[in-house]
């Protein structure tokens, strides 16, 4: 079942002496349950589609179908923990911006932090956390207003690379487990490849979308298992030639 | 249990600490001991510079005729009263600006320029508005402080991580909302540093207020002493204020620790 539908989005940027064209035409749909990554090279216009799709930017032209409703959870680049909130309060931000602490809810916030290992940690500071603690707790942070379709910008960019691993093999897990669909954005294509159902390679800006990838990897498991797939190398090489990298 | 090597390091750091409070006491008591030995045998011209013993003599004197604690209570509560409007003035101010872009950027070239004049130049308006009076004095000092405050809350506000207000705006949160729960909290640390700049400030503006109008207070005194050449009066004013100085600025450091825990 198709859950979003986006038809030809285009959005331009105006500063006092330019006008940036950053996405030409951005259509797609999102089935239910599916993990859709979009990679491109840099500067691409990626973030922006994301922060449109979760209304924080507005399209200069094109449209966005949402079935009957459907909410979204944002995970941008980074934590983002406040620093002044223990790690069950910063849980629970998004529901007290949507003033919704009912006692079911604040059962699940405690649910999630058990099941994820952060039962010992929920009266502790953020800056008491390692990387990798932290962007699982901004992960059941958005997951606390129970949204139906994530948006994950970069989600693990600010982590070192062996961090960067065990977390996306976490998070994936997560979303998995919640039924959750979600959406991607990362510049990282192995990482693209090892969790996505889907991948969508971006041209260069003005950006279009350039090929689309079904992911079909035998004996697809965990994004760090995935990675072992014998269809993985091909994937990577043609995605890499998709992007076309120049240094 | 620590370890012996662990032991040993705390240890060092407590030594540390004493010997940088010895030291400090040392300097105040060396000070004091020079100025009123030099005084003694004549080496300064006291009738200029004092004594200690006369800066302690001045201050009885001032207690026995029941003026001592009225000068400061004046002081201190033009100083209070200054410093709570200007701050949460400031602050409040500091928060429209924020949130509405057009009034700061409209507002912004007479902020500075209200913040590189000379506010003492303003004195005699001053006076001439609200007269010869504690009201005076506190406009004065409010002048002084209120406009640097707003400038640099604004700053700060304005400063604050654009992901996290992405974050909140992701959860749809109103402007008040990322207002009390991220601007405020985030800039906790920077609005305890406009207090304890403020302080310093607003006795700027209320000892210069003093100089120009008052009929008490510290300022007063100090005025008063230096034109009828009783440089006793004039030290002791100073020395009354420092130490009210620093009991504002340590009171400020309590509310700090206090809040932080």
């Amino acid at each position: 079942m198709e859950i979003l539908k986006v038809k030809h989005l285009r959005k331009t940027y105006h500063t006092k002496k330019h006008e940036i064209l950053a996405v030409e035409d951005f259509s797609f749909n999102l089935k239910q349950g599916e993990f859709v990554a979009i990679v491109g090279p840099s500067g691409c216009g990626k973030s922006t589609i994301l922060s449109i799709l979760c209304g924080l930017d507005k399209p200069s032209s094109g449209t966005i179908e949402i079935n009957n409703n459907l909410k979204f959870g944002y995970m941008l680049q980074g934590d983002n923990l406040f620093e002044w909130r223990t790690i069950y309060k910063n849980c629970l931000i998004g529901l007290e911006l949507e003033n919704k602490l009912t006692k079911e809810n604040l059962d699940y916030v405690n649910h999630l932090l058990d099941t994820y290992g952060l039962k010992d940690f929920k009266k502790a500071y953020p800056n008491n956390l390692s990387g990798g603690m932290r962007q699982r707790v901004s992960l059941i942070r958005t997951l606390a207003t129970k949204p139906d379709i994530l948006f994950l910008d970069e989600p693990f960019s600010a982590l070192d690379y062996q961090t960067r691993l065990a977390v996306s093999d976490d998070v994936y897990k997560i979303i998995k487990k919640e039924k959750k669909s979600a959406i991607m954005v990362t510049h990282d294509l192995s990482e693209a490849i090892s969790m996505a159902d889907r991948v969508i390679v971006m041209s260069p800006r003005p950006s279009t979308i350039k090929n689309i990838y079904e992911i079909k990897l035998t004996g697809k498991s965990t994004p760090i298992q995935n990675r072992k797939a014998k269809e993985f190398a091909d994937y990577y090489d043609k995605i890499w030639k998709d992007i076309d990298y120049h240094v | 249990m620590y370890s012996e090597e662990h032991q040993k390091y705390l240890k060092k750091i407590k030594i540390n600490k004493f010997f940088i409070r010895f030291t400090q006491l040392l300097i105040v008591f060396l000070i004091l001991f020079l100025w009123q030995f030099a005084a003694n045998h004549n080496l300064i011209n006291t009738f200029i510079s004092s004594s200690p013993k006369a800066i302690i003599n001045t201050i009885i004197e001032l207690y026995k005729n029941e003026t001592l604690f009225h000068h400061i209570w004046i002081t201190f509560y033009e100083v209070i009263i200054s410093f709570l409007i200007a701050t949460i003035g400031g602050i409040i101010i500091a928060t429209i600006l924020w949130r509405f872009k057009f009034i700061s950027k409209v507002i912004d070239p007479y902020l500075t320029i209200l913040n590189s004049l000379p506010k003492v130049s303003l004195g005699p308006i001053i006076i001439i508005l609200a007269g010869a009076s504690t009201k005076a004095i506190i406009i004065m000092a409010l002048f002084i402080s209120i406009i640097i405050t707003i400038i640099n809350v604004q700053q700060a506000f304005t400063s604050t991580d654009e992901n996290k207000i992405r974050l909140l705006k992701s959860f749809k949160a109103k402007p008040h909302q990322i207002f009390f729960k991220l601007i405020l909290p985030s800039n906790y640390n920077n609005l305890i540093n406009v207090c304890k700049v403020n302080i310093g400030l607003i006795f700027i503006g209320v000892i210069m207020g003093e100089f120009l109008v008052s009929k008490a207070g510290v300022g007063y005194l100090i005025m008063y002493g230096s034109q009828v050449f009783n440089l006793n009066l004039v030290m002791t004013g100073i020395i009354l204020l420092c130490i009210m100085a620093s009991l504002l600025y340590y009171l400020i450091v309590f509310v700090e620790k206090r809040l932080q825990k």
